[in-house]
């Protein structure tokens, strides 16, 4: 059995739910959670429901917000304290940010958003993609312990029946260090939506939307089925929609239960970005266009006519 | 004011990738190679630099195998003064690309002011470089770089989830990694690419930048194409009248088929 250790970022009222699925997956492991700061209590029930044994609540000067030296260093002593094997996280933001200086701190190595894992007896055998989903391989991590992981949010999906863990609470201290990069002020985005990499569904707009303001039917539709709003880089360089919308191989991966692309024709980048979603439907008036050779629902028709009857007929199905 | 500007070199966005036949990488032998899209970012926000300080020089750095060297050449034709390649395979890992990049930083003899980097290379898709050398230098670093204004200290801006931003104020020197949205490139002109012919290109080899196969953190194997999804299902819905059939009929799949709403 391996001694894993599993960081969690905290929400509003829970902790995000890559966390409970990643510790599905490592159940029958020695499983600790550690998160800087206070975990609220909804977050610390789901964490024991899901396998932790004990919960680290890490607190000290200078950790009430993040920044890539304090955290990195902070963990890095608790990490050192504990002979972990394994230390995972959901490749979230500031997982991505925060991981990799962590382990170059502790000298390891780290594989890097994998897609699925298993624990073959105390080693991680990992899968992830590369060239942006192009390619699948097999990922294995050699050299001082402990190892690092990060894993795509919604790609494992949550763990049927988990098994619990007695999700003891403990407080321990830890040291931030100096800090030469801290934030001055955080600009909140206009819209407060789930991101596309953790969104469970995404509508995603191409060059066929003509312009940004098109994008007002999709945004309707989404808001109907709780969507968060993607476009390709067609739209992108076109000016439709900011860079930060962008899915595909120069914008984000995802991997949504549902996604829905409209005027989008599926340039090879853009495929590789969302090719790993559950379910795909597009909607394209080009019946050739290579969108549909991915798409578990095509629609060939026009989209400012499907776009519309789909927002009413999801209202009254969902409604 | 010394630039550094760690580049990577990866197939062209447009490449179909094979797995070798080994499957212990790809197929390189047809690919067309360019420079990573985004440490074009990296390399512009260092030339703009460069334009308001007389006297800084841009370095860029490549660790990477030799066949073609697009990336390096493209760097030199924007306008970056002076090259440096680390010969290698080009399968190493971040951790061996991080620590051959400080070797060759620290052997140029040039204390670096600013290291700027792409956020990602899309080959490996690590996100792991920029940071990892940070920690390797001590150095602070911000990844996902959106704005930039240079000063006694930097104000860069970072992107997070759902297009918040974070502000930073970090000391120099410190490691920078852009994003798409930073700036805009610039395109090599022609008489850049001329002089680009004619400006210093240092070469080592690992062993020159103290990096040894032990060195080598992560292993990948059985590369392989992702399995092809079965056909899935197609309606015509050109004529007007058979719309809304069709999208009650795919929203009762998404429900019991699909099981996803």
């Amino acid at each position: 059995m391996a001694k894993v250790l599993v960081f969690t970022e905290t929400t509003a009222n829970s902790v995000k739910s890559v966390t409970l699925e990643i510790l599905g997956k490592l159940s029958g492991q020695s499983i600790d959670v550690v998160a800087i700061g206070d975990v609220p209590e909804e977050g610390i029930k789901a964490l024991a429901a899901h396998g932790a044994e004990n919960i680290h609540k890490l607190k000290g000067d200078n950790l009430d917000k993040y920044s890539p030296e304090g955290y990195a260093n902070a963990l890095k002593g608790f990490i050192s304290s504990g002979n972990y094997d394994y230390v995972f996280a959901g490749s979230t933001a500031l997982a991505k940010d925060l991981f990799p200086r962590l382990s170059g701190l502790l000298d390891s190595g780290m594989a890097s958003e994998v897609t699925n894992f298993i624990m073959e007896g105390d080693n991680f055998n990992g899968t992830r993609p590369l060239f942006a989903g192009k390619c699948l391989a097999k990922v294995t991590i050699q050299g001082p312990k402990p190892h690092f992981v990060t894993v795509r949010p919604n790609a494992l999906g949550m763990p049927e029946s988990p098994s619990s863990g007695a999700g003891n609470v403990q407080e321990a201290s830890g040291s931030a260090g100096e800090i030469r990069a801290a934030i001055k002020e955080i600009i909140k985005s206009a819209s407060e939506k789930v991101d596309l990499t953790e969104a469970n569904i995404i509508v995603s707009g191409g060059r066929a939307m003509k312009n940004a303001e098109n994008f007002k039917i999709l945004n309707e539709l989404a808001e109907v089925i709780g969507a968060t709003v993607g476009a390709s880089r067609a739209a992108v360089d076109s000016g439709y929609a900011p860079h930060s919308m962008q899915v595909g191989q120069t914008g984000k991966t995802v991997a949504p239960s549902l996604y829905i692309a409209c005027g989008i024709s599926g340039a090879i980048q853009h495929l590789a970005g969302m090719r790993t979603s559950k379910c795909i439907v597009a909607i394209n008036t080009d019946p050739d266009a290579p969108i549909f050779t991915k798409a578990d629902y095509g629609i060939v028709g026009d989209l400012f006519q499907i776009v519309p009857i789909l927002t009413e007929e999801f209202k009254s199905f969902l409604g | 004011m010394n630039i550094f500007v760690c580049v990577k070199q990866v197939p062209d966005t447009e490449t179909k990738i094979q797995p070798s036949a080994d499957g212990t990488f790809i197929e390189t032998s047809s690919i067309k190679w360019i420079l990573n899209p985004y440490d074009e970012f990296a390399v512009e926000q260092a030339l703009l630099i460069k334009q308001a300080n007389s006297g800084a020089t841009v370095t860029v750095v490549r660790v990477g195998g030799t066949k073609d060297t697009e990336a390096l050449r493209t760097a030199l034709a924007m306008g970056a003064d002076e090259a440096i390649l680390v010969e290698a395979e080009d399968n190493l890992d971040s951790y061996m690309i991080a620590k051959a990049l400080k070797g060759a930083i620290e052997k140029s003899g040039k204390n670096p002011d600013l290291i700027l980097t792409g956020k990602q290379a899309i080959d490996d898709d690590c996100l792991q470089v920029p940071q990892l050398l940070a920690a390797m230098m001590n150095l602070p670093s911000v990844s996902v770089i959106v704005g930039f204004e240079d000063g006694e200290k930097l104000t860069v801006k970072r992107e997070v989830e759902g297009g918040a931003i974070e502000v930073y104020e970090v000391s120099k020197p410190a490691v920078i990694a852009c994003n798409k949205g930073l700036n805009t490139p610039r395109y090599a002109s022609l008489p850049g690419i001329m002089k680009a012919k004619r400006k210093p290109l240092a070469t080592h080899s690992l062993a020159d930048v103290g990096v040894t196969a032990d060195d080598r953190r992560v292993v990948y194997s059985n590369f392989q194409l992702p399995p092809e999804k079965p056909p899935g299902k197609k309606f015509d819905a050109m004529d007007e009248g058979a719309q809304r059939g069709i999208v009650k009929e795919v929203i009762g799949l998404l429900r019991n088929e699909a099981k996803v709403i």
